[in-house]
């Protein structure tokens, strides 16, 4: 490698990504087969940047060419900047280098594009097959693909990659209309859709014939950029509904859009970015993917946005309280999880507890190893209002008498 | 007061724990080896490490305990904590004593203590599995250098046994001062004397000529994918904890260029 151009361009093509918030890596089955390089499974974090975000991949994009002009892209072909591309080796190159020396699980890849969608998606996955059959490298591997590539290019990804993901970019058709001109919904959709089939269709087929290879195990996720237009965010998670629902996606990120340019179809720059609606989003999701929570509980059309000032389930709770005070010994697991306060990991000790006893305060306690008060939903003591929002377990390290911390 | 002197592996503590019982021994602080020169007790016990009493300990224990709950024993006594082996003895005194497992019963200190312990090491593992940093020598081997509060090579040692199967490596614990290396077969435990802060030329002398340059991008990596307007030093630091810093590539600033 020419080093000082290496460098160059790794400064270059990582920052264009930082924006893009699916760092993480997901849940993917690889294991190490004889001999070679790394695993996937735990997905560890290996660093923290200041802004306290994980680094866990290499997230890069191959090149920051790009012949769309996106408006809320830097890469978009309209912005004046320098503009570089690694070669297919240089990729391999870094991701092992760094891999070796356990700085990160894998390879996050992105590209602007160059000349059409297949051209630069063939180069995508010339990476990723040099990675897997030259380098015999297990470690975690999510492409982008790009909108508009053929579906033999993406199923050749989906043979090497671990996650694949098309973003949507926009909540709505019109958004990306606006702020996308050269970028068509049907682009998005229509990758995605073909790649929900094969996945599908490779599990199947996995059941009855072990041999049949890994198609994307890690499933396929998308983004979409949030604060940029002016959609709500009861169509935002409608968005996210669908593609949980129809696209049987794994994740849908949600991407709080930091202002870049001086375009007047964007939020002027300096104009903060939306991080406590981001954060709800997330919690909003999260009580859909895993509380058995639906979109219309969350947000509906008297109150299409999520209040900013308490989190979604506290919101929930306030508005239900004819549900409350719930009794923990006689409800069931469903409406456990539903109470502010409790994850789902404690909800489900609490009922497998209670097959041996009843549970009481202290018994509860116990379980929720923290003693901040969510008592007004629950059915052992009168009923007391709150203040502000509960700051949860933020006793945890206290009680722990010898923390070295 | 019994001082029962042990030469500070876990071998040891139990075929202490075996000798207790065995001798009726009453009233015991344990020592290690090194430091129980002062003799401040008059009487003193010594352990001579046996591989057949500490087995038959650990039998006895795993029949009492659940796999999880003789694990945290293990782990517990890795955390180093002050005073760890007498929290492990008054537990494991409870669990011979009791004709049920006792794991579960929290309410006792003897058991929360060690399961707290044990938490300990087992988080300061987790951490070390993403701390680790190589770096590559002229002769290929890949070696890192840390610095745990708790003695976790020894749990940690399978995870990167499985992940770096094709390469050769050494990770050291410049406090305890031994590593576990790995020669492309087998994993063994090294005793040696690391110099942890060598100099730049020397380690300039040993390092691959690539080296440098990966410190570098990684370096310039971590700065570049940083959103200053997000800047969270206390989030940052409650997830990098600072005394991990010195042994991590990217907190260490290039002392060459810039
Ligand atoms: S196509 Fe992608 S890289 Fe190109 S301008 Fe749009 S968002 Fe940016």
């Amino acid at each position: 490698m020419v080093q000082e151009r290496v460098m160059e361009k790794l400064a270059i093509l990582a920052d264009a990504t930082k924006y893009d918030v699916s760092c993480s890596s997901g849940q993917s089955t690889r294991k190490n087969k004889n001999k070679g390089l790394g695993d996937t499974g735990g997905g560890i974090c290996h660093a923290f940047t200041e802004d306290g975000r994980c680094v866990s991949l290499l997230k890069i994009l191959l090149t920051n060419h790009c012949i769309f002009d996106c408006a809320y892209c830097v890469s978009r072909k309209s912005n004046d900047i320098k503009r570089v591309a690694f070669t297919v080796q240089e990729v391999v190159d870094l991701t092992i280098g760094f891999y070796r020396r356990n700085y990160i699980e894998g390879l996050f890849l992105s590209s602007g594009i160059f000349d059409n969608a297949d051209y630069t998606m063939e180069r995508l996955v010339r990476i990723v097959k040099k990675l897997r059959l030259e380098e015999n490298f297990n470690g975690y591997i999510h492409l982008k693909a790009i909108p508009g590539a053929s579906e033999e290019l993406l199923k050749e990804a989906g043979l090497y990659a671990d996650r694949l993901s098309v973003n949507v970019e926009m909540p709505t058709e019109q958004s990306l209309k606006l702020l996308a001109p050269d970028k068509n919904h049907k682009d998005v959709i229509k990758p995605m859709e073909y790649l929900k089939n094969e996945i599908i269709d490779y599990q199947e087929e996995k059941k009855s014939n072990y041999k049949t290879p890994l198609f994307a195990p890690a499933g396929q996720s998308t983004q979409m950029v949030i604060g940029a237009t002016k959609e709500n965010d009861m169509e935002i998670l409608g968005m996210a509904n669908y593609f949980y629902e129809q696209m049987k996606m794994r994740r849908v990120y949600y991407s709080g859009y930091v202002p870049i340019s001086h375009d007047n179809r964007l939020p002027a720059i300096g104009t903060p970015v939306p991080m406590i609606r981001e954060n709800r989003l997330y919690q909003a999701d999260w009580l859909i993917r895993y509380y058995g929570f639906n979109v219309n509980e969350i947000v509906g059309f008297d109150q299409p946005n999520l209040d900013l000032d308490i989190d979604p389930k506290l919101g929930w709770a306030l508005r239900n309280l004819h549900q409350f005070p719930v009794d923990i010994n006689t409800a069931d697991l469903e409406l456990i999880q539903r109470i502010p306060g409790i994850g789902f990991l404690s909800a489900k000790k609490i009922v497998r507890r209670k097959k041996f006893q009843k549970i009481t305060a202290r018994r509860f306690k116990e379980i929720r190893n923290c003693l901040q008060p969510i008592e007004v939903f629950l059915g052992f003591f009168f009923a007391f209002l709150y203040a502000k929002r509960p700051n949860f377990c933020s006793n945890k390290k206290s009680d722990f008498e010898f923390a070295k911390q | 007061m019994t001082q029962i002197v042990y030469d500070g592996s876990y071998e040891g503590w139990l075929t202490a724990v075996f000798e207790i019982y065995e001798y009726k021994l009453k009233g015991i602080v344990f020592a290690k080896e090194e430091i129980s020169n002062t003799l401040l007790f008059s009487n003193s016990h010594f352990v001579t490490t046996n591989g057949e009493k500490a087995n038959r300990v650990l039998n006895d224990l795993q029949q009492r305990l659940s796999h999880h709950g003789f694990n945290n024993i293990y782990f517990a006594f890795l955390s180093e904590l002050e005073k760890i082996e007498e929290i492990l003895f008054r537990f494991v005194e409870y669990a011979f004593a009791s004709p049920i497992n006792i794991e579960g019963d929290l309410s006792r200190i003897e058991v929360s203590n060690v399961k707290k312990a044990a938490h300990l090491t087992g988080k300061e593992s987790h951490r070390m599995k993403a701390f680790v940093r190589f770096k590559l020598t002229k002769d290929n081997l890949y070696y890192a250098i840390v610095d745990p509060d708790c003695d976790v090579l020894p749990i940690i040692e399978q995870h990167f046994k499985n992940r770096y199967s094709d390469q050769r490596w050494l990770i050291y614990d410049s406090k305890r001062k031994y590593g576990i290396y790995y020669d492309l077969e087998n994993v063994s435990t090294v005793e040696m004397q690391f110099e942890s802060n060598a100099s730049s030329s020397f380690l300039a002398e040993i390092n691959d000529e690539n080296e440098e340059f990966f410190q570098n991008l990684w370096r310039n990596y971590f700065c570049s994918v940083n959103i200053e307007s997000r800047k969270n030093t206390k989030l940052h630091i409650k997830h990098m904890p600072k005394r991990y810093w010195k042994n991590l590539t990217e907190k260490i600033p290039n002392l060459n260029k810039r």
